[in-house]
C-alpha cells in the first residue's frame, strides 16, 4: 500500500509544481473576480476588453478568472501580477479603466489611483491589504483561498496546500480523525452550532453498513451568500473536507446539496468532482489507500425549508420536503433510513484546516465556547458590504463600524439583524457584545448562518420585522400548525399595525403567540422564526407604541403613517419634484413654493429622493 | 423497561413506548389531532406537546413521536404547556370556525373565542396529514397527498382528479377526524358511471377478501358484505387488518 501512496503523491507532487507556476507564473498575469457578485457588476466585460486588449497587442500576459475576494463593495476587482514585484487589487473597475491597465501591466507598472491594496509585495503608494481598513481586522481562515486562486484549477488548490488533509486522515485511523475535531471544538456552521466531531462519532457508532454525509449547501436566507462564495472560491476544499467525513464516519457515498439558484456554485463544485475523480482523490481506492467514495450533486428545489436537515433528506429522496420530529436524529436514521451526517458548506471548508494544522492550531481561535472564524455577509445599509470573516469574539461593534466602516450617507446605526430572516434585530447598545453563539442567544438573536443585515434609522423596525415574517409565512412547510398558522396570524397583525389599525392588546397577542411557535414548533424554521419579533418587541417596544398610540411611523416607512410635505423654508420652487411625481400630485410656478396634493400623493419617496434642497418633509 | 416519570407519577413501560402511549396508560390526557395508533406517529399538529426534563435540559417535544427514556421527567400541563395549547387551539378555531372536533376541544380546554382572523369561515380541514397518511401506509395506494405549502397547503389528488390509484376505500374518510375529506363516495360514483370489465371490488383490492368481482354495479348498500365489514371488524377493513397483521 505505501508503494502505492507514494506513486500517487507524485501525481501530487508535480500538481503543485504546475498550480505554484500557474499561481506566480514568469510572465505577469491580471486575474478578474468572477463570481457571482463580480459578474453581477460586470465582470464579464471587464475579463472580455482584458482578453481582447492583450491578443490585440500581443501582450505576453495572463488572464485568470478567480471568485469572491470579500469586498463586494467595490467590485469589480481586477488582480494584476507583476513577477517579482507585487500582486495588487484594483477596485471597481470598467472595461476602459481595465484596457488602460492592460497598458500599465505590459509596461510594468502599477495603476496608483485605483489600486485598492497589495497582496504580496509592496507597491509605492499603495497600502497593503492588511493595513486597509476593511481587511485589517479579518483572520481568512475558510476564506483563504477564495479569490487567491483559481477556483477551476485543482493545481492551484493542490499549491496551497490542498489534499495534504486527506493524506494525513487517510494515514489515520477514523476515530482519530472524529477525535481531532472533537478536540477542535469545531461547532456546525449552519446555524444550531451543534458540535461536529460529536455529530460524527454518533454516525459511526450507528450500526448499519451503508453510511451517507451530505454537504448542505441550500442556502436560503435573504442577504446571505457565504456558502455560495466558499463554493465558488473554493470547491476543492469543500469536496475534500466532505471525503475526510466520509472516510470517518466510513461513508462511501456522498450528496451535495445546493440550490437551484446558485449555477455557478453547482458548475464549480461539478468541475471539482471531476477534476478530483481525474487524479485519484475521489472515487475508487482514493490515494491508494482502499478508501472509496463518490459524491453526487442533488439540485435543490427552490424552498428555504430545504436547508432543514430532515427536510433536506426527504428532498434528496424525491418526496416533499416536511421535517420530522427527531429522534431519531439523521445521524443514526437518515437518508433511506441509513445513518447520516449532514454538514453545512462552511464546516466542511474548515474541516481540512483542521487535519493538517492540528486541533490545538484551530482552537486557539475564538473564544471559550466557540472556537475558530465564522464567514458573515454584511449587507444593508453599510459602507462596506461584502464578506468578511472574523475570529470568534470580536464584537458586534468592531464588525460594524471598524470592518464594515459604518452607515451611509452620516445616518445612524439603529440595528443589526443576526441570522438572517430567524436572527434577531440588535439594537446599539449591545454592539460591544462578543460574537459567539451563546452570547448571540442571550441577545434573543441567534449565529445562524451568517447573515448580518444592517439598519440605519430611517428604517422601521415594525415594518422590517413585517418583512422577515412575509418571508417567512411564504416559505413555511405548512406541516405544524403552530409555524403555519401562528406566522400568518402575527404577520396580519404586523400589517395592521404598520397601517394604523393597531390595538393596544395586540402587543400582547403578538407576545403570546410568538411564545407558541417558539415552543410549539415541529422544526428550526418556526422555533426560530419568531426571533426578529421578541427582539424588536424587547429592544423597539416605543416604535411599537409609536405606531399603535400616536399612528406615527418614527421611521417614515409606514405609508399609511406618513404623509409627505414642502418645506416653505427651503423650497426654492426648482419644479425638479414636480417632474418626478407619477401622479402629478405636485403643483407649483417656477421660483414659487410647491404643494403636495394628499389626496392624489401615493408617498413613493421619488420627490424625497429628487430634491437636492431637503425640503420634502416626511412626517 | 424504562421507566420515567409524568405528571409526578412514576411508570414503568417497554422500551420504544411512546411518552404519549405511557401518559394514556397512566390515564392521562393529552390532546391530539393528527395521532392514530394504526399510522405511524407525524408530529403536525402539536396539541400533544409536553414539557420534558432531561438531566438539567428542558424542552417542548411532542410526546406522539418521542420514545420513552430512563430518567425523563414529563410535564404534560405545566403553566407554559397550558398556555402554549391554549393560543394553539385559538389558531385552530380560526382556521376551521365550524369544526365540530375543534369546538369540542377548545371547550375541554377552556378556549371559548379566538383573538385571530378567519380568513375561510367554511373551512374544515386541519391538515392533520391522517388521511394522506392512511392512504400511503396502511391501503399502500398513496392516491392523495399535500399540495402547495404555508398556508397554501392542501390535501388532493393529483390535478384534482380522482384516479385509478384511489381502490374508494373510504380510509381517508373514516379517519378524518373532521369529516372533510371525501373521496370514498366520489371515486364510487366514478367507478359506477364508468362500468367496464373490471369490477373489482374494493375490498379484494384492500386484501380483505381474496377475490370478488362486484356483482352490484358499485352500489356498496345493496352488498352484504359492504354491510357487515365493519361491524365485524369493529374498525375500518384497511386499519383493522394492518393492525391484526393479517394483510
Amino acid at each position: 500500500m505505501e508503494g502505492v501512496m507514494t506513486s500517487r503523491s507524485g501525481v501530487l507532487e508535480s500538481l503543485r509544481a504546475e498550480g505554484v507556476k500557474s499561481i506566480s507564473p514568469d510572465c505577469s498575469k491580471i486575474t478578474v473576480g468572477m463570481a457571482t457578485c463580480g459578474i453581477a457588476q460586470g465582470a464579464r466585460g471587464i475579463f472580455a476588453a482584458i482578453e481582447e486588449e492583450v491578443a490585440a497587442s500581443k501582450l505576453d500576459i495572463a488572464v485568470e478568472s478567480t471568485a469572491c475576494i470579500g469586498f463586494c463593495q467595490v467590485e469589480p476587482i481586477v488582480e494584476v501580477y507583476l513577477p517579482g514585484k507585487s500582486r495588487t487589487l484594483y477596485q471597481q473597475m470598467t472595461p476602459d479603466k481595465s484596457r488602460e491597465l492592460v497598458a500599465a501591466t505590459a509596461r510594468g507598472e502599477v495603476k496608483k489611483e485605483w489600486a485598492l491594496c497589495t497582496v504580496e509585495g509592496t507597491a509605492e503608494g499603495i497600502p497593503a491589504m492588511k493595513e486597509i481598513p476593511f481587511y485589517k481586522k479579518q483572520l481568512k481562515v475558510v476564506t483563504r483561498n477564495c479569490g487567491f486562486i483559481s477556483p477551476r484549477s485543482i493545481a492551484e488548490y493542490i499549491a496551497r496546500d490542498g489534499y495534504l488533509a486527506l493524506s494525513k486522515a487517510l494515514g489515520m485511523k477514523s476515530d482519530e480523525v472524529i477525535d481531532e475535531m472533537s478536540h477542535s471544538g469545531l461547532r456546525g456552521r449552519g446555524g444550531a452550532g451543534f458540535p461536529t466531531g460529536k455529530k460524527w462519532s454518533f454516525a459511526r457508532n450507528a450500526p448499519g453498513d451503508q453510511k451517507y454525509v451530505i454537504c448542505n449547501g441550500d442556502e436560503g436566507d435573504p442577504g446571505a451568500y457565504m456558502d455560495r462564495a466558499v463554493m465558488e472560491g473554493d470547491p476543492f476544499a469543500v469536496l475534500e473536507g466532505l471525503t475526510i467525513a466520509a472516510y470517518a464516519i466510513g461513508s462511501s457515498q456522498g450528496f451535495l446539496y445546493t440550490r437551484e439558484e446558485y449555477p455557478l456554485a453547482r458548475e464549480m463544485m461539478d468541475n471539482a468532482i471531476e477534476s478530483a475523480k481525474k487524479y485519484g482523490l475521489l472515487g475508487k481506492n482514493i490515494l491508494g489507500s482502499g478508501f472509496d467514495f463518490d459524491v453526487r450533486i442533488t439540485k435543490g428545489a427552490g424552498s428555504f425549508v430545504c436547508g432543514e436537515e430532515t427536510a433536506l433528506i426527504a428532498s434528496i429522496e424525491g418526496k416533499l420536503p416536511n421535517p420530522l420530529p427527531r429522534p431519531p436524529y439523521p445521524a443514526i436514521s437518515g437518508l433511506f433510513g441509513k445513518p447520516t451526517v449532514i454538514n453545512n458548506v462552511e464546516t466542511l471548508a474548515t474541516v481540512p484546516q483542521i487535519i493538517r494544522n492540528g486541533a490545538d492550531w484551530f482552537s486557539s481561535m475564538g473564544t471559550e465556547s466557540t472556537k475558530g472564524t465564522k464567514i458573515f455577509s454584511l449587507v444593508g445599509k453599510i459602507n462596506n458590504n461584502g464578506l468578511v470573516e472574523v475570529p470568534m469574539g470580536i464584537s458586534l461593534r468592531e464588525i460594524v463600524f471598524d470592518i464594515g466602516g459604518g452607515i451611509p450617507k452620516g445616518r445612524k446605526f439603529k440595528a443589526v439583524q443576526s441570522g438572517g430572516p430567524s436572527g434577531g434585530l440588535i439594537p446599539e447598545e449591545c454592539l460591544d457584545t462578543p460574537v459567539d453563539y451563546e452570547h448571540l442567544e442571550a441577545l434573543g438573536a441567534i449565529m445562524g448562518s451568517g447573515g448580518m443585515i444592517v439598519a440605519d434609522d430611517k428604517t422601521c423596525m415594525v415594518d422590517m420585522t413585517k418583512f422577515f415574517f412575509d418571508f417567512l409565512n411564504y416559505e413555511s412547510c405548512g406541516k405544524c400548525a403552530p409555524c403555519r398558522e401562528g406566522i400568518r396570524q402575527a404577520h396580519d397583525i404586523l400589517e395592521d399595525i404598520c397601517s394604523g389599525e393597531g390595538k393596544e392588546e395586540d402587543l400582547e397577542t403578538l407576545g403570546e403567540l410568538a411564545h407558541t411557535v417558539k415552543d410549539f414548533s415541529l422544526c428550526a424554521l418556526g422555533g426560530t422564526a419568531p426571533n426578529s419579533l421578541l427582539t424588536t418587541l424587547r429592544y423597539f417596544k416605543d416604535e411599537y407604541y409609536a405606531h399603535i398610540k400616536d399612528k406615527r411611523c418614527p421611521a417614515g416607512v409606514c405609508k399609511k403613517l406618513i404623509t409627505y410635505h414642502v418645506d416653505p423654508e427651503k423650497c426654492s420652487g426648482c419644479r425638479v419634484c414636480i417632474k418626478v411625481c407619477p401622479q402629478g400630485a405636485i403643483s407649483g410656478e417656477l421660483k414659487k413654493v410647491h404643494l403636495i396634493d394628499q389626496e392624489k400623493c401615493i408617498k413613493c419617496g421619488a420627490c424625497l429622493e429628487a430634491c437636492k434642497l431637503d425640503a420634502i418633509i416626511v412626517e | 423497561m424504562v421507566t420515567l416519570e409524568i405528571d409526578g407519577q412514576k411508570v414503568e413501560v417497554e422500551e420504544g413506548t411512546t411518552v404519549l402511549q405511557a401518559a394514556r396508560k397512566l390515564g392521562i390526557e393529552i390532546p391530539t389531532l393528527c395521532y392514530n395508533e394504526a399510522i405511524q406517529p407525524y408530529g403536525a399538529c402539536r396539541l400533544c406537546v409536553v414539557e420534558v426534563i432531561m438531566g438539567n435540559v428542558s424542552r417542548f417535544q411532542s410526546s406522539c413521536s418521542l420514545p420513552v427514556a430512563d430518567g425523563m421527567t414529563v410535564k404534560t400541563n405545566s403553566e407554559s404547556v397550558l398556555r402554549g395549547r391554549k393560543v394553539l387551539l385559538e389558531l385552530y378555531l380560526a382556521r376551521c370556525p365550524q369544526s365540530k372536533e375543534v369546538k369540542e376541544l377548545c371547550e375541554r380546554y377552556g378556549v371559548t373565542e379566538t383573538r385571530f382572523k378567519t380568513f375561510d369561515k367554511m373551512e374544515d380541514c386541519v391538515l392533520c396529514g391522517l388521511c394522506v397518511r392512511v392512504c400511503d401506509e396502511v391501503v399502500g395506494a398513496h392516491a392523495i397527498d399535500f399540495v402547495g405549502r404555508g398556508t397554501e397547503r392542501r390535501v388532493d389528488v393529483p390535478f384534482e382528479r380522482l384516479w385509478d390509484k384511489c381502490l374508494a376505500c373510504g380510509a381517508c374518510t373514516y379517519v378524518c377526524p373532521t369529516g372533510h375529506i371525501q373521496n370514498e363516495g366520489r371515486r364510487i360514483g366514478q367507478l359506477r358511471r364508468n362500468l367496464g370489465t373490471e369490477r373489482k371490488c374494493r375490498y379484494m383490492l384492500m386484501g380483505a377478501v381474496s377475490s370478488k368481482i362486484c356483482p352490484n354495479n358499485y352500489e356498496c348498500w345493496r352488498c352484504e358484505y359492504d354491510q357487515r365489514t365493519e361491524y365485524q371488524l369493529g374498525n375500518h377493513p384497511a386499519l383493522a387488518l394492518k393492525t391484526t397483521g393479517k394483510k
